[in-house]
């Protein structure tokens, strides 16, 4: 029935109250729908929690808070405990902010303060098609072409000048923590410089002005007026990249090393808590071994779950829902 | 100061270069017509191709869109259309967190969802897991591109006398509709690269697929195989594959990018 | 455009939806060992001349994949380096059958400048997984090769992160030779490595690793090493003899071979002077009970691999079975219920 003959009908006597009863019908149908739809969004994270917890009840009945803590994943002794993949997500992630967070930054001051406007858009660009990389490209690249380049030219000359510091002793075979964590910085910087990006466009003009009047220079401005008042949103720009980081499964598995390691080396190999599902979950054979490793999903779904709520509550508190994190 | 932020501004570009430039170096030779038709040779044999992982990326990408978009879309409206604040708020958190759930956590859930019961890996498992990360991704754009509808289109269309849920569809969504499909499109590129929830689910196939409910290849999945193999010619196939795979995702970006540029007139 | 790309996948969708009705060859899924990957992927293209109506989609994921994956029934068969442990198959909804398939020798690969031929022992190879003996020019190895100049390079030992039946060869000798790992160690598909070198994913990942890093030292089937060529090393065997692993030094193990019944057995260290130390057979397990045709293809290509399979294996580095154990093994494959 098209709009013509709705009116239409609206304006018979009589007719009027089948039409309203058939719109009143469809909106409500249609309002339902749309409900349902929505809520599937909860229904989904409730099966998302339910299946890991199903999975992982053997495990945590056994291990309990030992689990967390005690140090040993021996598949073949029937001993789990997640904490080398805690440490290894931790270190990698920790890498890979130190190394993604000033860089993003800067370029996201690059982009709202400094570059010419012909130069912003190709480069945003740029940085948008960054994040669109596959993991398992940015893995199978990152383990051919900058593994080896890095074993070669980079970590002998960390090892010599840096070799004082425990962090850059003991011999690295190219796949190690230090590489898991690059290939993680070069993956969180394109959501760090877009969120970055949108908190310091959204800082007002005035605050800018307000330091040029007072005699600021021009990195003083930005140090002044822009980033401080703009810290807590930044802040929630970077823990979004740690969400990011916390769950990325493939690059990391290619290029970490593949065991459970604790310690202070980054040249050594590890493993993170994605990582060790990746490779162990399909031939895990005992109950206790498959149900050790859906505890171990259940441990990153609860720290990803945490870090991504963090960094929505911080980037809302700042700027409102204007501020939009691009995924 | 300006120095710094542009060398940093350099430094950030340069991986993505540094990726396409050794990908076409490594993979571009084998790109030819055997690549797209054919199917993988047995191990040590010349030739062959990745065409079944293709028709099996092209054929998860479908069933994924079946499964995301009628949700993702319809969830969408409601948290723009209908929605009172405190509601939508709560599910568009919820969405946000469904985005940052690892993608190899919804590999594990649908493998202990459909892969067991079924007793059998599919395409079926393959599509559904691509189509549920889907949702969050389409609902949370549809939102946005809903709101940047100007009311007083509602309003015009709902004075006249059309049912609300008319309006909706043929009204709003009609006007955003090139926003809409730039966030299918978007999520589409996103999940097409996706290989971690595909090795619990699509398991992987040397040949055509023919049957949802078998096992399917897909070139994600490929190319990791395909990666670590010892064999010189699924190496260079597996340098074809990514880059087959980078060109697509880079391209739906980009005319991504382009459609909605002239629209919406952003600036930078 | 967006319409006219809904139009045509809706199109493609369509074809391919209704192939799907008509009549398919029957397929059949398995996984496993990445051990067998060679042989198997050859045997499928011969294979599909013989039957025309079953297509055999197999994925080489590693052996404990293979036996997890059976025991689930997402399988149709599985393919293990390692045999199923009575723990394991006491879970298994069903009898599982354990059929030998190939035999072959897990080479002992390394990286070094100049690619000298080396010759090592099993003593010597426990050491350097264990984080014992640390350097090439180690005395332990230097005299075992004399007139080969060893540079102090650190040795990087490379282990499977996956569950391997590999693995399980690998470590199953080191048990038979070493106490200190048979005590900490122990054999397995997956074991809880010593804290030396690194772990890489599936003898691609092992060999893969060799080649990219001086000084390493790993373990993979022959086959992988050939194709590749990347050295390996002769080793001592029971009777004090360097060999290298071949498909005769290989046989010559399996023949000395004590086989029960039921077809689990191991051949590493094996007596004679001929026989490659590091040898193991390979396995397809199957359900006892098959439901219905793709079982009855299943069996019908086992059935061939088992004979007519057996003369392709040499020629991809495998050792065939002897003619007694095929005629055993097809009594077994007669008990399947369909």
């Amino acid at each position: 029935m098209n709009t013509a003959e709705t009116i239409i009908t609206r304006a018979t006597p009589g007719a009027g109250r089948t039409v309203i009863g058939v719109s009143r019908f469809g909106d409500r149908a249609f309002e339902w729908l749309t409900l349902l739809m929505a809520f599937s969004i909860f229904v989904l994270i409730a099966l998302i929690g339910f299946e890991l917890f199903r999975g992982a009840t053997p495990a945590i009945r056994k291990f309990g808070w030992h689990f967390l803590v005690s140090g040993t994943w021996n598949p073949v002794d029937g001993v789990f405990s997640a904490l080398p993949f805690i440490f290894g997500t931790l270190v990698t992630s920790a890498i890979a902010l130190l190394l993604a967070v000033p860089l993003s930054i800067a370029t996201a001051i690059f982009l709202t303060e400094l570059a010419p406007l012909w130069l912003r858009q190709p480069l945003i660009i740029f940085i948008e098609l960054l994040a669109a990389i596959p993991s398992v490209i940015l893995g199978f690249w990152g383990s051919y072409v900058m593994v080896p380049w890095l074993h070669i030219h980079i970590y002998p000359l960390l090892r010599s000048t840096l070799g004082f510091l425990p962090f850059f002793q003991g011999q690295d075979s190219g796949p190690c923590i230090l590489s898991a964590g690059v290939i993680l910085a070069i993956m969180v910087i394109p959501i760090i410089t877009s969120v970055s990006r949108e908190i310091l466009r959204s800082v007002p003009g005035l605050q800018r002005e307000a330091a040029y009047a007072l005699g600021a220079t021009r990195w003083e401005v930005t140090r002044i007026a822009v980033l401080s008042y703009a810290k807590r949103g930044l802040f929630g720009a970077v823990i979004l990249g740690l969400g990011r980081a916390l769950g990325e499964t493939m690059a990391v598995t290619m290029l970490i090393g593949n065991v459970p390691y604790i310690g202070l080396s980054v040249f050594k190999p590890g493993q993170t808590l994605a990582s060790v599902i990746a490779n162990e979950f399909t031939e895990a054979i005992t109950r206790l071994h498959t149900s050790a490793l859906f505890e171990v999903g259940l441990v990153l779904l609860g720290v990803t779950l945490v870090v991504n709520a963090l960094a929505r509550l911080l980037l809302i508190t700042f700027a409102g829902p204007s501020v939009k994190p691009q995924n | 100061m300006q120095v710094v932020a542009f060398i940093c501004a350099v430094l950030v570009i340069t991986p993505l270069l540094l990726v396409f430039y050794h990908l076409t170096k490594l993979g571009f030779s084998s790109i030819n017509l055997a690549f797209f038709t054919q199917l993988p040779r047995a191990v040590g044999e010349t030739g062959g191709g990745m065409g079944n992982a293709i028709v099996g990326t092209f054929i998860l990408l479908v069933e994924a869109a079946v499964i995301g978009v009628p949700i993702g879309v319809l969830g969408g409206v409601f948290l723009s259309e209908y929605a009172a604040v405190s509601v939508s708020w709560w599910v568009r958190f919820g969405a946000d967190i469904l985005n940052g759930v690892p993608s190899i956590v919804w590999g594990l859930v649908v493998y202990a969802l459909v892969v067991v019961p079924m007793h059998g890996y599919s395409a079926l498992a393959g599509g559904i897991v691509l189509g549920l990360m889907m949702v969050p991704m389409v609902m949370r754009a549809t939102e946005e591109v809903l709101h940047l509808v100007p009311g007083g289109y509602r309003e015009a269309s709902l004075a006249l006398g059309i049912s609300k849920w008319r309006t909706i569809l043929q009204i709003v969504v009609r006007t955003a509709l090139r926003g809409i499909v730039t966030g299918v499109l978007l999520a589409l590129a996103r999940v097409a690269g996706e290989t971690a929830p595909l090795l619990f689910t699509a398991f992987g196939n040397p040949y055509w697929p023919r049957n949802l409910t078998q096992p399917v290849a897909a070139l994600p999945l490929q190319i990791f195989d395909y990666a670590y193999s010892p064999y010189d010619d699924w190496r260079r196939q597996a340098w074809a594959g990514a880059l087959v795979l980078l060109l697509l995702v880079l391209f739906i970006n980009i005319s991504v990018r382009v459609l909605t540029r002239e629209r919406w007139g952003a600036k930078p | 455009m967006s319409r006219l790309t809904a139009v045509l996948s809706a199109v493609v969708f369509g074809i391919f939806l209704v192939s799907c009705s008509k009549n398919q060859p029957v397929s059949v899924t398995g996984a496993g060992s990445s051990f067998d990957n060679p042989v198997f992927t050859k045997w499928f293209e011969v294979y599909a001349a013989v039957d025309t109506n079953a297509q055999f989609n197999y994925q080489s994921i590693g052996s404990g994949a293979g036996q997890k994956q059976l025991l689930n029934q997402t399988l149709d068969f599985g393919a293990s380096d390692a045999p199923m442990t009575d723990d394991a198959m006491a879970g298994a909804p069903g009898k599982i059958l354990h059929l030998p398939v190939v035999a072959g020798g897990v080479a002992i690969i390394y990286n070094l400048p100049g690619g000298p031929k080396l010759k090592l022992d099993g003593e010597t190879l426990a050491g350097i997984y264990l984080g014992q003996i640390t350097k090439w020019n180690d005395p332990k190895i230097t005299a075992l090769n004399p007139g080969v100049s060893l540079p102090g390079l650190a040795i990087i030992p490379i282990h499977r992160s996956d569950g391997s039946g590999t693995t399980f060869i690998f470590t199953d000798y080191l048990s038979v030779i070493n106490k200190q790992w048979a005590d900490s160690v122990k054999k397995g598909t997956a074991v809880n490595w010593p804290n030396v070198g690194i772990g890489a994913k599936g003898s691609e990942g092992v060999a893969d690793e060799v080649r990219q890093l001086s000084g390493s030292i790993g373990y993979a089937e022959l086959a992988y090493a050939n194709q590749n060529k990347i050295p390996y090393a002769d080793m001592k065997n029971a009777a004090g003899q360097f060999v290298s692993p071949a498909p005769d030094s290989v046989s010559a193990a399996l023949a000395t071979a004590t086989i029960p019944d039921d077809f689990r057995f191991s051949m590493v260290n094996a007596p004679g002077p001929n026989a490659y130390p590091i040898s193991g057979p390979s396995w397809i397990l199957i359900y006892q009970n098959q439901g219905g045709d793709r079982g009855k293809h299943l069996v019908g290509f086992l059935k061939w691999a088992i004979t007519d399979g057996q003369k392709i294996s040499p020629t991809l580095d495998y050792a065939p079975l002897p003619a007694e154990l095929q005629q055993r093994e097809l009594k077994l494959l007669d008990t399947v219920t369909y």
